[in-house]
């Protein structure tokens, strides 16, 4: 038998040192990726540091609107925290869409954010897979790759990262606090995930040991007005094919300000800077949308059986854009 | 034959097992705890499609701690030679398919068979192998015999002569794809050897078909083994007859000399169960001025492993549905490097009716018909095929009443007309039909002197609750209330019965209980008491079976849906479902509106999710878990309703019932593609309905 030993941190310090001092050792939040990875044999710790005890498990407002989400927070939990609900409902829609009621009691939003790839491949010990064994290869670009990235992917991989959570966080300019080996830090979520580039082994920027214990969104004047459309092949309890977080504020049928990410392109939540700054100024209508959409995807490259996230994704923010426009007026 | 009026069927009697089941009490076969000293074994998958095992270092996974055995082709026990490749679980270094069992580890812990499985290293001599089915295989050949004793090819008339004077004629290929049987429960075995007898708990359809296949294995006297299967979580098919699992755990068990368990993982099913096989079919249909069919032509194109040749009758159902003077069907298969398909719910009729009810919708809209008419135009008066006549037939009356229900007559054929914000909206309807199989089956029925009943047959309840139809079937029988019956079933000491399987255990066992009981009220009567000893009755039914000819016994229904699909997206939501179905008398209510209404479920899941996506490079199914392998949802699935007939048939068995277990799930496709159809103009021909093959060929563009 795998034997492995399980602890839990009392304090956010001894689960650091603990991780810090084992290489082999993972926190463990909700468990709900780790542990069937683990099944799969895809991760092996020989140690896991429950976190969840830590007193990172509540939703504040700070003064001035900021608003803070402990690592601990369940996703359902957040999805249904009136703050975000109503204040914030890109993420309270993100996560709702995402998994299934069951997953969504025990997700937490520090394992959610880390959850890795659903690549087939990936979570097949018995092939290949650059992620999972670097050098071994990828199958996937001439196989199985119908879900995978169509933005940033690089010849050693194209996995996609699978957080619906993430892609409105990366769309309302969230930080992401953590105390690891060396102390505490506060990073962009954007700095939080990488492009696979010939290092697809690394999900994220966080070195071994680094442990995330909250999310801070700061204040954004329209975040009310903001939408996640999330496409999958069944009604439910399915991943994205293609996402979209958008929150939009126009004024006078013209676009003052945007924030607008993508999920299930690429291998980190996709950050559409580009449409944003071609919208930025041009009138609220189906037509800059369009066009704006197509710029942000000019850079797109697409493999045998994805092409179709192209078209979709154009789709999904005309479409979502249009929507939000059209509640403001 | 005069149909027997009987109080209890016919009643909504609740599941007689249901408070065991949701209290966990009923235990199925991983379950079972009451033994000490069980050990557990974990199958080793080849790595490779095809080729030969050229050596197993099982040395040191012996020598791990906790480990009792390794099982490799070299040590396992020999077994006799099987009817299905399948069961001759590492008799041979040959690897057929990816996934394959080469190997099992036996330890006294599942977690350590697990680890020491995956540790195992196994070394392969690789071929190339030859996964992929297309249309013009080359290795394409005329099998010997479909499944369930059908000719692969039949010909009438001049089909090609008739499809050149049509008026209107439709010639398309539709394609399904891999779809795997995800039973909740999957496939386990607890095996048990005592000295040469053998005791096996099992998952299956059929106690007593798994006992004649292990005893024949094993070189033992049937009556040496064993098979209990008192509670099944479902196998629509895959458990139909013996599966690897029992083979392995019986094998494991008499090299450790315990008891041994397994439960298959759900990866294992995707490649050891069996699973539909992908099927490309050409439909051909000629029609004259008015809509009346003068040629239908069904060819078929599927495949099977090296390792036994199963042939879905993909097109049997084409054979009797619509009369045509003129008609072809043909099936062609390749024998490829993949898993061994087998029966999935409707095998043969299920894939089949797709293609040819979708092709039937494309036949209404070049004649200008409306679907139901031109369906009811072509309606034979006995079975195109033999000639005989119908025991009954209700797909006219079930489309005219469907149609009532669904609210067809409002229909504007028109399609690509309706929207409701981004949504397209469209209906279609499609016909469905199953045979009315009865196999020979025996049952005992005993009265015991304080007035109470038991009745002893190997019928296996998966989930239907047929254990409760049988009781009413002998409450009615014996003319005494349900509760003072009691229904023994899932143990194949209680002699031969036949599965559940081909949706005629209802009708099979139900005539051998119907017998049984009927026998013993009659001796009861006859003494005027009962002796303290009790009066017990055998009853078999093969003579009844035999003498069942002159009719051609089927099942028919409508099936209607309402599609929606998204501009932006190709996204498919069904809201709405209806079948109506002809299916003789109905048991009892509550089963059967579920087991209708799962097969519906199931048909919509075809329709929109369900596809084994094959690596051709590694020549597996990628996809095999079922967050990957997509099934319906609860919010996939909202208004669904199945309604019957009240239909009466003298002939079809005593009970006057049809089978109910699979026609739920043929037709559901093609109406969910007509109705895909329907609502946005874009013919889908190939399954699952996904959305981006539906995307650009989407009329509408937003900015
Ligand atoms: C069938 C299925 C469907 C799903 N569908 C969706 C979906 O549609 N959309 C979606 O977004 N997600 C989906 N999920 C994924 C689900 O959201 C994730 O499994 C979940 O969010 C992970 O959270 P967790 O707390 O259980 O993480 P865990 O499994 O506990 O951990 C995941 C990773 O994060 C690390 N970790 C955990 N906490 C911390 C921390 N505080 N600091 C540093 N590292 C940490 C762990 O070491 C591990 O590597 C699905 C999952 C399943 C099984
Ligand atoms: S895409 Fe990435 S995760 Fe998938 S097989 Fe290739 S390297 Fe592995």
């Amino acid at each position: 038998m795998r034997a492995f030993e399980f602890v839990r941190a009392d304090t956010a310090d001894a689960a650091v040192r603990t991780v810090a001092a084992h290489p082999e050792a993972k926190f463990l939040g909700g468990g709900t990726n780790l542990v069937d990875l683990m099944k799969l044999g895809v991760e092996r710790p020989d140690l896991l540091v429950d976190v969840t005890r830590l007193p990172f498990g509540s939703v504040d407002v700070e003064p001035g609107g900021t608003v803070r989400i402990g690592t601990n927070v369940r996703n359902s939990a957040l999805a249904a925290h009136p703050a975000v609900r109503t204040g914030l409902p890109v993420l309270s829609q993100a996560l709702l869409a995402g998994a299934s009621g069951q997953l969504r009691n025990m997700a937490t939003v520090g394992g959610n954010l880390l959850q890795r790839t659903r690549c087939v491949y990936f979570q097949d010990v018995t092939k290949p897979c650059n992620k999972r064994e670097p050098g071994s290869g990828c199958p996937a670009r001439q196989g199985v790759h119908r879900n995978l990235a169509i933005l940033g992917a690089s010849e050693d991989c194209l996995a996609t990262h699978p957080s619906d959570l993430a892609v409105a966080l990366a769309a309302l300019d969230a930080r992401v606090a953590i105390t690891g080996p060396d102390g505490n830090r506060d990073i962009p979520l954007a700095q939080l995930h990488r492009l696979p580039g010939d290092h697809p082994e690394q999900d994220t920027t966080l070195r071994h040991g680094d442990l995330i214990t909250s999310i801070t969104v700061p204040p954004l004047a329209f975040a009310e007005r903001s939408a996640y459309r999330k496409v999958r092949d069944r009604a439910s309890y399915a991943f994205a094919v293609a996402s979209v977080a958008a929150a939009l504020d126009v004024d006078d049928g013209v676009v003052r300000d945007i924030r607008l990410a993508f999920g299930a392109v690429a291998h980190k939540p996709w950050r559409a800077h580009a449409a944003e700054e071609a919208l930025r100024g041009q009138p609220a209508t189906a037509a800059s949308f369009r066009a704006a959409a197509e710029t942000e995807l000019a850079a797109a490259e697409t493999l045998r059986d994805n092409g179709f996230k192209v078209p979709l994704i154009i789709n999904i923010i005309v479409r979502t854009l249009g929507d939000l426009a059209g509640e403001r007026s | 034959m005069s149909v027997t009026h009987i109080g209890a069927v016919g009643s909504d009697l609740g599941r007689i097992e249901g408070p065991a089941k949701v209290t966990g009490e009923a235990r199925y076969a991983a379950e079972q705890d009451h033994l000490h000293d069980v050990a557990y074994v974990w199958p080793v998958q080849s790595r490779i499609a095809k080729g030969t095992v050229r050596w197993i270092d099982d040395d040191p996974i012996r020598a791990l701690p906790q480990v009792l055995a390794v099982l490799t082709p070299d040590n396992a026990p020999r077994l006799q030679p099987p009817d299905d490749g399948e069961l001759a679980v590492l008799q041979s270094r040959t690897v057929s398919y990816r996934g394959q069992f080469v190997a099992a580890v036996v330890a006294q812990t599942l977690e350590t068979a697990r680890e020491a499985a995956g540790q195992l290293q196994v070394d392969y001599d690789s071929e190339s192998h030859d996964v992929q089915l297309t249309a013009d295989h080359s290795q394409l050949y005329r099998p010997g015999e479909p499944d369930a004793g059908f000719v692969s090819d039949t010909d009438e008339g001049d089909v090609d002569a008739a499809l050149e004077t049509a008026a209107f004629s439709v010639d398309h290929t539709y394609e399904t794809p891999a779809q795997h049987n995800n039973p909740m429960e999957p496939h386990a075995t607890l095996a048990v050897w005592d000295g040469d007898e053998l005791t096996l708990y099992d998952s299956n359809q059929g106690a007593y078909s798994v006992q004649q296949s292990l005893a024949k294995l094993f070189g033992l006297d049937p009556a040496a083994v064993h098979v209990l299967n008192e509670h099944v979580g479902g196998g629509f098919g895959s458990k139909g007859t013996a599966r690897p699992n029992a083979v392995l755990a019986a094998m494991a068990a008499r090299v450790v000399q315990r008891p041994v368990k397994l439960a298959l993982h759900r990866h294992h099913m995707f490649a050891v169960v069996g699973y539909r096989t992908p099927t490309i079919q050409r439909i051909r249909l000629g029609a004259d001025a008015d809509g009346r069919l003068s040629a239908i032509a069904h060819d078929v194109v599927e495949q099977t492993s090296t390792v036994l040749e199963f042939v879905e009758q993909t097109a049997v159902a084409t054979r009797l549905l619509y009369a045509a003077p003129n008609r072809r069907t043909t099936h062609r298969i390749a024998r490829l490097d993949v898993p061994t398909p087998r029966w999935m719910r409707a095998p043969g009729e299920c894939p089949g009716m797709y293609a040819l009810e979708s092709a039937m919708d494309e036949l209404a809209i070049e004649c200008g018909l409306d679907p139901i008419e031109v369906r009811i135009r072509n309606e034979p008066h006995c079975d195109p095929e033999t000639g005989k006549p119908w025991s009954s037939r209700s797909l006219v009356e079930c489309l005219h009443r469907g149609a009532d229900l669904f609210g067809w007559a409002e229909r504007d054929p028109r399609p690509a007309t309706r929207t409701e914000g981004s949504w397209q909206v469209g209906t279609g309807v499609a016909a469905s039909t199953y045979p009315a199989y009865a196999a020979a089956s025996s049952a005992t029925a005993r009265a015991d002197a304080d007035g109470t009943y038991r009745v002893r047959i190997t019928a296996s309840d998966i989930g239907t609750g047929a254990r409760t139809a049988l009781t009413q079937i002998a409450a009615g029988a014996l003319h005494v209330p349900t509760d003072l019956v009691r229904v023994d079933i899932g143990d194949s000491a209680f002699g031969q019965a036949t599965i559940a399987g081909g949706s005629m255990g209802t009708a099979s066992w139900g005539w051998a209980v119907t017998k049984a009981c009927v026998e013993l009220r009659e001796e009861v009567e006859r003494r005027g008491d009962i002796p303290g000893d009790g009066i017990e009755v055998r009853a078999e039914t093969s003579a009844e079976i035999k003498a069942r000819t002159g009719y051609t016994f089927q099942g028919f229904g409508a099936q209607f849906a309402e599609a929606r699909v998204n501009v932006d997206t190709g996204e498919v939501r069904v809201p709405r479902l209806l079948g109506m179905f002809g299916v003789g008398r109905i048991i009892n209510p509550r089963t059967a509106r579920s087991q209708l209404i799962g097969g519906m479920t199931m048909g919509l899941s075809m329709a929109l999710h369900e596809e084994g996506v094959l690596d051709p490079a590694f020549g597996d199914y990628v996809n095999h878990d079922l967050a990957e392998y997509h099934v319906a949802t609860c919010a996939d699935v909202t208004d669904i309703r199945a309604q019957w007939l009240d239909e009466q048939d003298q002939h079809v068995n005593p009970m006057g019932s049809k089978g109910i277990g699979e026609i739920g799930i043929v037709g559901t496709a093609a109406a969910v593609a007509n109705a895909v159809h329907h609502a946005s103009g874009v013919r889908i021909r190939d399954l699952p309905i996904r959305l981006d093959k539906l995307l650009g060929r989407l009329p509408t563009r937003i900015g």
